[in-house]
């Protein structure tokens, strides 16, 4: 039982941050009234149905084998813009869901199944699933995302025989999907499993089907266990090691808590996610209820990804991309390109989200996307040269709008404001606390122009992290 | 006054106050360390090059049956050996090697390629065996071994490739140092740096962000008041390639105190009508690095200099129904330098009768041996630590 069941503006939006892309100030006023019982309650209500991306387009539909090579280069030119179409498409819902908390459980297995094909409709897909069993059922998503075309065609399953098997699949899912590197399972255990994965595969409309003739139906022994298993055997028999419960509850530690793992805090947690039978509601309610998650230590903890830093940003202000190309390219400068994972196992974050041009561009961002790349200071030699500095303004403004054509509406962000001293409004935009620097330099800017300070604000590395 | 020493002058009054003075600024190297300063410049073919129809085995009839209409003529060749000819678009690259500073070595691969883009790509810049997943590349762990500061090692790009990520030092990416140095001279950074104590670098996230601000702007500031000072004269084509290659090259005459730069040219994954298209590429290659090494030669600094270039992967034998190559696996590596202790070609050609099952060329040479022998031989450090294996280091230098 929690013993603390009053939260701080600061708890609630770490927590808003942690489950979503942080809270807005009439959010905030809203919700500073309720329980944490009562705010987790919320989140999940909000959650609960579920708004799946629908990109449609006969022609992808059209089977490659049939093509001249002239319509196969018009189909791959199709699907890549149909590709980056998807790509928007999940980014504007991002900014505008109100189902937050699921959207942000699709962003976390987003990257965990990752998959990185030019197959827009297999991507929806795959996405679509993601997204159904979120706040679900693990076991149900891992099975699914399996048996899904993208999941197939990305780990070469399709190519998996009898008598010649492709192993790719098999590997992945006891090292990145359940298990995780080197626990427990050895490469025996991946060449039997592969044997119990043939036949899978998937006809011309994409529905799952089990080629009987491609099938091993020999016996297999996989983690100590023998049987004439088929795939489906082989994922209940992962789901029952322990260390499948532990391994995700530590990735998911990672993502909503801490980068810094506490022990004591993940046995416990996937004990209960085990015992739960894998339910990812139960996991995330025992994170979120949670005494400890609000723990200084926990807050300002962790660098946003390029995603996070973007939506948060566009939700706050509520940006609007007159381009589509400014969001496909802030993504792949900031590395983070929805759809576009690295690899199969997904981007590593973290720190690695970090590097000198990368956080240039990052702190650099909220003034481009807000304030047509001016972050405005006092001027230390009074007003003398104010006139040129205007200009300067100006010429600088008027380079980044020709290139980043956003619009974003300050009014709104102002006036819910209230009337708030600096004090707050610091607390308000950033998460951790400022380091003796930033409070130097904050020190500079004009605090009776309040835009001027919250340009400030956003533009330290304090803004990097929630 | 002499170029050097109007550097280091001018380092110290411009912009070096800024970063605060427990952080030490990046050294400059004098003419007489600068000599026998050891560097290498490695290029990336990105897309997966046609090796075979780059140095091509002209005198064979399985290439020549199988690429019925992409093979080479021997017109549309530059002879090496009775058995091997270069693509014509690369005279540069055979200038270079009639004078003993190209080594070509055949078949390079690694066991069970794969034939992802990415995947490969990984492969190669994390330098791992093909089912092992690393968020390392060779050059971040050379620099957490080796290194002290992230400029030791530059990518001219606009971000940072895995091949350049270590585990506690990562190295720079640069496309445009005058761009990079105009955003640090932002008012509100600048006054961060300026004020920034030890004390807040922790090993925590902020700390970090603190520390990798820091170490850009101690490397920034360098560079730029660096290469303000060397701008070559020297004339390149009027390409992106060749601009990334005149940035490598004012570094490397700077005197920077950079052991290795990183870039790439794109477009290789030639599926489909690829003779117009790889053609133009290699011409862009060839006369780019012709002028980088003539750049260098003026200058004294080529004899230090190692120029390495691969591809993720190289192409299928056999063309396919749209007048290009699929993905492939093993392919030719160039070697280029002032010093090289075996010109020509290294090793046996591509055994054309006996490819995989894919009907890709069969690797006899793992590309971690080439990571071996520059780590090892020409950049004199523990390879082995750093590849985390032992590979066997080939002889070109």
């Amino acid at each position: 039982m929690s013993m603390n069941n009053h939260l701080s503006d600061k708890q609630i939006q770490h927590l808003y941050w942690r489950v979503g892309f942080g809270i807005s100030a009439i959010d905030l006023k809203k919700v500073r009234t309720l329980s944490k019982n009562q705010i987790t309650d919320r989140l999940f209500t909000e959650s609960k149905s579920s708004s799946t991306l629908s990109i449609f387009d006969k022609v992808l539909e059209k089977r490659p084998a049939n093509l001249s090579p002239q319509e196969r280069k018009q189909l791959s030119q199709l699907r890549r813009k149909k590709m980056n179409e998807l790509n928007v498409l999940w980014f504007q819902q991002l900014i505008d869901t109100r189902q937050t908390l699921r959207e942000k459980m699709t962003l976390f297995f987003h990257d965990h199944f990752a998959v990185r094909i030019k197959m827009p409709r297999a991507n929806v897909h795959l996405n679509n699933i993601i997204r159904k069993h979120a706040l679900g059922n693990f076991g149900d998503m891992l099975l699914e995302v399996s048996k899904s075309p993208a999941m197939l065609t990305f780990l070469n399953n399709r190519q998996n025989r009898k008598n010649h098997p492709n192993e790719n699949f098999a590997r992945e899912i006891m090292e990145l999907f359940t298990l995780g590197r080197d626990n427990i399972y050895t490469e025996t255990d991946i060449k039997e499993a592969a044997r119990a994965f043939t036949g899978w595969n998937f006809d011309k409309n994409g529905t799952f089907i089990f080629r009987i003739k491609q099938h091993d139906y020999g016996s297999k022994t996989v983690l100590g266990k023998t049987g004439n298993f088929k795939g489906e055997d082989i994922i209940k028999i992962l789901l029952e090691e322990k260390q499948t419960a532990k391994y995700i509850t530590q990735k998911l530690y990672t993502y909503l808590v801490n980068p810094i793992i506490n022990q004591n805090h993940v046995e416990q947690l996937s004990k209960i996610f085990y015992d739960s039978n894998y339910n990812l509601k139960t996991l995330i309610r025992s994170i979120i209820k949670s005494d400890w998650f609000y723990n200084d230590e926990n807050i300002g903890a962790k660098i946003k990804s390029p995603i996070e830093l973007l939506i948060g940003l566009s939700r706050s202000f509520e940006i609007k991309y007159n381009d589509p190309k400014t969001v496909l390219y802030l993504q792949k400068k900031l590395n983070q390109m929805l759809f576009f994972p690295p690899n199969v196992a997904g981007w590593p974050g973290g720190k690695t989200w970090i590097d000198n041009s990368t956080l240039m561009l990052r702190l650099k961002l909220p003034s481009i996307l807000l304030n047509g790349g001016v972050i405005p200071l006092i001027d230390q030699k009074k007003t003398e040269n104010m006139m040129a500095k205007e200009q300067l303004y100006k010429k600088i403004k008027s380079k980044v709008e020709k290139k980043v054509k956003t619009t974003s509406n300050w009014n709104i962000f102002l006036s819910t404001l209230g009337s708030i001293d600096e004090t707050e409004l610091t607390k308000f935009i950033l998460q951790p606390e400022l380091s003796s620097t930033a409070k130097r330099v904050m020190a500079a800017i004009d605090i009776t122009d309040t835009k001027s300070f919250v340009i400030g604000l956003l533009s330290l590395p304090e803004y990097q992290l929630c | 006054m002499k170029r050097r020493d109007f550097l280091k002058q001018s380092v110290f009054a411009s912009g070096m106050t800024l970063v605060p003075s427990f952080l030490k600024g990046m050294e400059f190297l004098s003419a007489h360390q600068l000599s026998g300063y050891k560097n290498v410049i490695i290029i990336q073919l990105s897309g997966g090059n046609d090796g075979l129809n780059s140095i091509i085995p002209i005198s064979n009839d399985i290439y020549h049956s199988l690429r019925p209409s992409i093979a080479k003529k021997k017109t549309e060749t530059i002879k090496i050996t009775n058995d091997l000819a270069f693509n014509d678009n690369l005279k540069e690259i055979k200038e270079l090697y009639d004078k003993g500073e190209v080594s070509i070595i055949n078949n390079v691969g690694y066991p069970n390629p794969n034939r992802s883009h990415f995947r490969s790509t990984d492969i190669w810049q994390s330098a791992c065996d093909t089912n092992q997943y690393l968020h390392t590349g060779w050059i971040g762990r050379y620099l957490d071994a080796n290194c002290q500061h992230s400029y030791q090692a530059i990518e001219v790009d606009n971000s940072l490739s895995l091949a350049m990520k270590g585990k506690s030092i990562n190295g720079m990416a640069i496309s445009d140092p005058d761009r990079l140095y105009r955003t640090t001279q932002e008012p509100l950074f600048k006054n961060l740096i300026s004020t920034t104590q030890k004390e807040m670098l922790d090993d925590d996230n902020q700390g970090y962000l603190y520390k990798t601000m820091l170490e850009t702007y101690s490397s920034v500031s360098h560079i730029h008041s660096t290469s303000k000072i060397y701008r070559t004269t020297a004339e390149y084509p009027q390409n992106p390639f060749a601009k990334s290659l005149k940035t490598i090259s004012n570094f490397v005459i700077s005197g920077l105190k950079t052991r290795v730069y990183y870039t790439s040219l794109g477009g290789f994954d030639s599926h489909a009508n690829q003779l117009s298209s790889q053609d133009r590429l290699l011409k862009i290659y060839s006369k780019s690095v012709g002028a980088l090494v003539s750049d260098l030669k003026k200058n004294n600094r080529f004899k230090d200099t190692l120029i390495l270039t691969f591809s993720e992967f190289g192409r299928r034998v056999k063309q396919n129904g749209s007048k290009g190559t699929d993905h492939g696996a093993a392919n030719n590596v160039i070697v280029i330098g002032g010093s090289l202790k075996k010109a020509g070609v290294y090793n046996e050609l591509p055994n054309l009768f006996d490819l995989d099952k894919n009907g890709d060329i069969k690797y006899s040479i793992d590309f971690r041996s080439i990571y071996a022998t520059i780590l090892g031989n020409w950049l004199e450090v523990d390879d082995q630590s750093i590849l985390n294996k032992k590979f066997e280091k080939l002889r070109f230098v």
